[in-house]
């Protein structure tokens, strides 16, 4: 509901009465953020607990997630589920590319935030965040399908909160937001370019 | 199972020409292995895969090792005629070995349950001559494995019907399993760096030196996407 | 409107006659490394006549997070954790494999209690591996949910053994050199006894359910044979050489551990196919859990860890030591070389699901498109232990 246009003790008053009002935004939100579709797609033990997640016990379609589509036009959400190794990462940028907006990213675990215990290696990606831009992020290694049902959910609260109009609208309703990103190239030593500027800005670590 | 002596002696009657060092190996695994020479390598691998007593049908693991060059210091005793005056004076020479690559193969034997015999061989250096006969033809399941070795450590296999990197992409030009590969040095941001990451992730901060020492952490440029 | 369908008529087109143009012409394909059947990001590059497979070319390296030169920059112990995410399904064989090789290079005993506990554990991680296997390749086949929902219940309650003994569901890292980190309480070996004991009703209903069932014999008898000799050649191991007829287990052979104490025996297959090697897994399942009551029958109280075993400061003395158990996927094995110094000079591991792999063309070819998924199935990987 837009702001400043009813008060919410009217509001509750009027349910209780059998009056449902809502606004168009509301509405909007609430039915994207409970039928989220993720993209099928492993990379690593990470994959393992996602699909535990999937699975009987922890069961995400209990939050309108358990639609895994193979095929990136038909996904919401891409879950970075494990380590992205540079020679994957330009698989996974194209694949982001390939979803249809609005979409999302939840980098699940340590080594899709930040390489992890493996950020050592030379063909590991520090961070997926490099190259794409990340919605929530889950620390873990593996994170328990209990955080990744938590992100999930975090992830919804994300949705709902987002606007339909006005200057800080969601981005993919902003034209001026890019809704796809640069594929990197394989280079002779590493990656090319090593980091997507326009995404990834770390924190600087100043020292004398 | 036969002695490593005996498979020895019996592998360099059976094949004219063949050399074969026994390398010791003082650990208390003792598992010594063969040194094949590289010419006779493939007709060395075939007899010990035929032989009808060792039967080596099985080759579990096949790896590369990288040596660099190596100074080995010997202190050896002379004397020496200082001052008008004979001497024992401690000399120290020093003997220069330079660096090769190793294959390394694990062989078992299926039909007999024995083994392991270890087999190694050895490039003349590390650069232009670091080449090996394959031993895909004798064993199927060096293929994959040689492929690695040749991708991570640069050893080119003579005779491997399909000789291409494997792990790392094809426009790759390192041959990062090396111990002098120098990787790339993208570590923009460490949280809790230590030792030699320390050492790398400094040469990325900047310097502020009104802080004296203290450290502030800031977020990255006001215009973040807003994804 | 009229003029647009004359333009389209005066196009020249070349005559096209339908079935003839594309015969004997292939079809390239890559498949993965972003495909649901791949087991993660697992590539092939196929060549199509058809829905015949005629080449099909394996890529690899979409998951290699050089572990083995991490593994040279860090100490000897430092590894072990690193070596659960190799095979991320069974980090408790993987463990077993390292610790084996470390104590053959630095020649350590290890006291019984840990030796019950490894075997324990091992078998425990070997009926969770293969039960989700099973699940995994139903999937594939096109048992689209079920059969893997049923597999991973199973696997939840394995995995809550592992969890209230290690700490971890998956990343077990539990196994020290020379014994293992923490003792397991008898309340913890009653529940495993209550698991085990249930486990054959899971089995008899798995196998009620799916072994016999039509479309799992039409879609796997005959597909993927494998011979023998090109099983030995190609270095196979595991459950898919056995299914071959090839009798060989390094549980029997090497007889590491406590096995050559226990009575089991080692099923084997006769046409090396598709669904031998389905059946190797189900019936692989039934010993080890003869296995597995024993070892909580026999298990005594006592030390799980040897105290004259260092830990800071682990330095073995030089030289190198190759040491291999039977993982769940085939052998595992850990080639390491030693300095003297803290890290190991070397650190090789030898991964059986990538040697497994050398095969897949030949198990392929021929076949429709759609087999190459359920044989892939059937090869057992994990990309953590295939490109490590």
């Amino acid at each position: 509901m837009s702001e400043g246009q009813m008060d919410e003790a009217l509001r509750r008053e009027l349910q209780r009465q059998g009056v449902w009002v809502t606004s168009m935004q509301e509405l909007y939100n609430w039915g994207r953020k409970n039928s989220i579709w993720p993209l099928q797609f492993g990379l690593a033990c990470c994959a393992i607990e996602m699909i535990a997640t999937a699975a009987s016990r922890y069961d995400i379609a209990r939050f309108g997630g358990e639609i895994f589509r193979p095929s990136p036009r038909q996904a919401d959400l891409m879950i970075v589920a494990g380590t992205v190794t540079k020679k994957m990462a330009p698989q996974i940028v194209r694949l982001y590319n390939q979803m249809a907006d609005p979409k999302y990213v939840i980098s699940m675990g340590a080594c899709a935030i930040s390489g992890g215990p493996f950020k050592q290696g030379y063909n590991v990606l520090k961070g997926i965040d490099r190259y794409i831009p990340v919605d929530v992020y889950i620390p873990g290694c593996p994170p328990r399908p209990e955080a990744l049902l938590h992100a999930f959910m975090e992830l919804q609260r994300k949705i709902d909160e987002q606007k339909l109009t006005g200057a800080d609208k969601a981005a993919h309703l902003d034209p001026q937001q890019p809704s796809e990103f640069p594929v990197p190239a394989f280079g002779r030593h590493d990656l090319e370019p090593p980091a997507n500027a326009d995404v990834f800005q770390p924190p600087k670590l100043e020292r004398v | 199972m036969e002695s490593l002596e005996q498979i020895k002696d019996r592998a360099e009657t059976a094949i004219p020409g063949a050399k074969i060092d026994i390398v010791p190996n003082p650990g208390p695994a003792n598992q010594p292995s063969l040194l094949i020479d590289n010419e006779h390598a493939p007709a060395i691998a075939k007899f010990l895969r035929d032989d009808a007593a060792l039967r080596l049908d099985f080759c579990s693991n096949v790896t590369g090792v990288d040596w660099l060059d190596r100074v080995a210091k010997k202190t050896v005793k002379v004397k020496k005629v200082v001052d008008g005056e004979e001497k024992e004076v401690n000399q120290t020479t020093e003997e220069k070995i330079p660096g090769y690559l190793e294959a390394v193969y694990h062989l078992y034997s299926i039909t007999h349950k024995h083994g392991a015999v270890i087999i190694r061989m050895r490039t003349e250096d590390r650069a232009a001559g670091a080449r090996l006969p394959s031993l895909t033809p004798i064993w199927r399941s060096a293929e994959f494995q040689e492929r690695e070795i040749y991708d991570l450590y640069g050893i080119r296999f003579d005779g491997h019907p399909d000789l291409r990197r494997i792990l790392m992409w094809d426009e790759f030009e390192d041959h990062p399993m090396r111990k002098d590969y120098v990787q790339p040095d993208d570590f923009e941001w460490e949280p809790t760096p230590h030792d030699d990451v320390l050492a790398r992730a400094k040469q990325h901060y900047t310097p502020r030196p009104e802080l004296d020492g203290a450290e502030k952490i800031t977020a990255g440029s006001g215009d973040t996407l807003k994804r | 409107m009229s003029a647009t369908v004359e333009t389209l008529e005066a196009i020249e087109r070349p005559p096209v006659t339908m079935g003839s143009r594309l015969e004997g012409e292939l079809l390239e394909v890559s498949m993965g490394p972003q495909h649901p059947s791949t087991h993660g990001v697992f590539r092939m590059n196929v060549a199509l006549e058809g829905e015949i497979v005629r080449k099909l070319k394996p890529v690899f390296g979409y998951l290699h997070r050089n572990h083995e030169k991490i593994g040279e920059n860090t100490s000897y112990l430092g590894s072990m954790p690193y070596t659960d995410r190799l095979d991320y399904f069974c980090s408790m064989t993987n463990n077993w494999a390292y610790a084996l090789s470390v104590e053959k290079l630095a020649g350590i005993e290890v006291p019984e209690r840990a030796q019950y506990l490894r075997i324990i554990l091992a078998e425990l991680t070997r009926l969770q591996n293969h039960a989700s296997l099973l699940g995994f390749l139903l999937n594939d086949m096109g048992a689209w949910g079920t059969p893997l929902m049923y597999a991973f219940r199973e696997r939840e309650k394995i995995l809550d053994l592992f969890e209230s003994l290690s700490g971890s569901r998956m990343m077990c890292d539990y196994m020290r050199f020379g014994g293992c980190r923490v003792d397991a309480d008898d309340a913890w070996l009653a529940r495993a006894r209550q698991i085990v004991d249930r486990f054959p009703k899971f089995l008899d209903e798995f196998e009620e359910l799916i072994l016999g069932n039509e479309i799992v014999i039409g879609r796997t008898q005959n597909v993927g044979k494998l011979s023998a000799d090109l099983a030995i050649s190609a270095g196979i191991t595991g459950p898919m050489l056995r299914a071959c007829g090839v009798n060989y287990d390094v549980r029997k052979v090497d007889g590491y551990g406590f096995y050559p104490r226990f009575k089991f025996r080692i099923p084997l297959g006769e046409h090396g196919d598709t669904y031998d090697r389905l059946m190797m897994r189900a019936l692989e399942m039934r010993e080890s859990v003869e296995i597995l009551k024993q070892a909580l029958a026999q298990i005594q109280p006592g030390p799980i860890v040897n105290p004259k075993v260092k830990i800071r400061a682990f330095r073995p003395p030089v030289g190198e030591a190759y040491g291999r158990i039977e993982a769940p996927k085939g052998e595992l094995g850990f080639y390491l070389i030693s300095d003297g110094g803290p890290n190991p000079y070397r650190y090789r591991v030898r991964p059986p699901s990538f040697i497994n792999l050398t095969v897949l063309e030949d198990l392929c070819l021929g076949h429709t498109v759609a087999d190459v998924m359920v044989i892939l199935g059937s090869v057992d990987i994990v990309m953590g232990e295939v490109d490590r």
